[in-house]
């Protein structure tokens, strides 16, 4: 079974986030950049199916050129085989030509499967998977929670979450998922598999060598304008709770004359 | 009629779900002077597309076949195209719900349009689209935005934007063709009702939810009954769900649920970084933990240091007794 997954390096979700004073964007001065956390989930399942069937994982990226570290990540977990793309020109695309770059590179490559984790932690946007599935004409499921694939890998059941209720549905491989972290349990990388992932190569590709013609990339639809810190929230009330019937009484009375729920 | 603004109904069953009024009353408003059209996907829909116009839609359009009785990215994007392409709508808002999220890039792409997601304000200015949305956990608010020349796809949170006041109105119904093509590679096979929930996380006015502080699954049945009291739904922070005391769909976090209620009730959690991600968008939040320094006091409007043990079961009966009594 041939798989591709899509990894992004982001911030590390614990870290502080400092905005840069003009808001261009975040200063990444010392922030720990790791491997999107649904990313390592989705590298998870595709190491499992590979257990199973046999074939290969490969990993693909597109970011600056320190986004190799992250795709070395998924390598010590066992991944095959890395690619990253990364070129100046990329520098501003935005959700959909990124998807178009992935799209470039997966598609020669006929995968049975393609995997993204459900959203990357930095922007939270959920888009390039989805618009991957459009690209390659791929049945798309997100937010997968379970996944069995058939015996004989024509097809898959996948369970998604919806408000209230599991959606359980069948995709003829090939096919995109996008996975939640509730699908299984990231391996740690081991060390053979550190050793292993130091030494493999990981191409770095132009867009040309990418199979883009930055031509028809065009330009971005959707520009991120600035960053600002979120409003701060005025200070609250603090009641002391020792008197548990003194506590009750404050909440209730917010209840009813702050919130007006009550 | 060419241009506009639309919405793409979100229903369940017959109802229509409270974000939809939501982001009729933005489209009213971004639309100005302009044409306001809810777009009904689905089987045989028994929405009343005609009460539609009570909130702010001039015009229903519905797409209506067997093969789009269960959603499916596929069947949807394939029915939508045409129309978009015919009526070319300058803005598309969809609500952020599972099948919006599925559903937006794949149009986005298809359609050739600009697309942005988790929206919590949208503004217009000369033909581009102007949206915030936080990222970096929340620790940042992006402001993004959709250039002129193609259709603005906008996904748009839930409880961000007022349901409007009910107008007397109704809205004019179009029937239109469903492309025969409309069909799914991908087949929905069954949807399983949760029975725990009687409203979503993500639609419910009051939420109680609770943390580590809880120290087992016993005693979520405290939640419960004080979210019975209230009328409201339980969530969760992370670490019960990663202990197995609750299910994942209880989870509000960067890693489960957005959610911004009325009133959020943070009960026995600390209030980690990834959590605030998910609730501090609440009106108003008020925390029940027994540690001063826990950091969720920072964004309570109400902090409670005491024992939840003590408190939660005291609360529950003075909220009974309150409705009880009447206002």
């Amino acid at each position: 079974m041939e798989i591709v997954v899509c990894i992004k390096q982001v911030p590390d979700t614990e870290a502080p986030i400092r905005i840069r004073p003009d808001g261009s964007g975040i200063d990444e001065t010392g922030v720990n950049l790791v491997m999107n956390y649904y990313d390592e989930h989705a590298t998870e399942a595709a190491l499992q199916l590979r257990e199973r069937f046999g074939g290969t994982v490969t990993l693909v990226s597109v970011g600056p050129e320190r986004a190799r570290e992250a795709l070395r990540q998924g390598l010590a977990m066992g991944a095959d085989e890395a690619v990253l793309v990364s070129d100046p020109r990329l520098s501003a695309a935005d959700h959909l030509q990124v998807a178009r770059v992935l799209a470039a590179v997966i598609a020669p490559r006929r995968p049975d499967l393609v995997i993204c984790g459900k959203l990357s932690t930095d922007d939270n946007a959920a888009i390039v998977g989805p618009a991957l599935a459009a690209l390659l004409d791929l049945p798309q499921a997100t937010a997968v929670s379970r996944l069995e694939v058939a015996e004989d890998a024509t097809h898959a059941l996948v369970h998604r979450e919806l408000e209230g209720a599991v959606e359980v549905l069948e995709l003829p491989l090939p096919a995109l998922l996008t996975v939640e972290r509730n699908l299984n349990e990231p391996r740690y990388p081991s060390l053979p598999g550190i050793m292993k992932a130091k030494r493999k190569e990981i191409p770095v590709l132009t867009l040309e060598a990418a199979g883009v013609d930055p031509e028809t990339l065009g330009a971005p639809g959707a520009v991120l304008e600035r960053l600002a810190p979120p409003p701060a929230r005025p200070p609250g009330q603090r009641v002391d709770g020792q008197d548990p019937d003194a506590a009750v009484e404050a909440i209730v009375r917010y209840l009813a004359e702050t919130a007006k729920v009550l | 009629m060419a241009g506009g603004i639309w919405v793409l109904v979100a229903h369940e069953d017959g109802a229509v779900r409270r974000l939809t009024y939501e982001l009729l009353g933005k489209a009213r408003e971004l639309a100005g002077q302009g044409r306001v059209t809810a777009v009904l996907v689905g089987g045989e829909v028994g929405v009343d597309a005609e009460g539609l116009g009570a909130y702010g839609a001039d015009e229903v359009l519905v797409l209506s076949a067997p093969a789009l009785a269960a959603y499916t990215a596929e069947a949807y994007t394939a029915a939508l195209l045409p129309l978009l392409a015919q009526e070319r709508p300058e803005v598309l808002l969809i609500g952020s719900t599972a099948q919006g999220r599925d559903l937006a890039p794949r149009l986005a792409v298809r359609a050739g349009a600009a697309i942005v997601t988790d929206c919590q304000t949208l503004a217009r200015e000369d033909g581009a689209l102007v949206a915030t949305r936080p990222m970096y956990t929340r620790k940042a608010i992006g402001t993004v935005r959709l250039l002129p020349g193609r259709l603005h796809i906008a996904v748009v949170l839930p409880a961000v934007f007022p349901v409007p006041p009910r107008q007397e109105r109704r809205a004019e119904v179009r029937r239109v063709p469903v492309p025969p093509e409309a069909g799914s590679r991908a087949r929905v096979r069954e949807v399983r009702a949760l029975e725990r929930e009687t409203v979503p996380l993500t639609e419910a006015d009051i939420i109680v939810s609770g943390g580590r502080g809880l120290r087992g699954p016993e005693h979520f049945a405290l939640l419960e009954e004080l979210a019975r009291a209230l009328g409201g739904a339980v969530g969760s922070s992370r670490p019960p769900v990663d202990s197995g005391w609750v299910p994942h769909d209880y989870e509000i976090g960067q890693t489960g649920k957005t959610v911004a209620p009325q009133v959020y009730l943070a009960v026995g959690i600390s209030g980690a970084p990834q959590h605030l991600a998910g609730m501090s968008g609440s009106k108003h939040i008020i925390a029940i933990n027994k540690d001063p320094q826990a950091p969720i006091f920072q964004v309570a409007d109400l902090g409670v240091v005491g024992d939840l043990f003590e408190i939660v079961p005291r609360l529950t009966a003075a909220v009974r007794r309150r409705k009880q009594a009447g206002p």
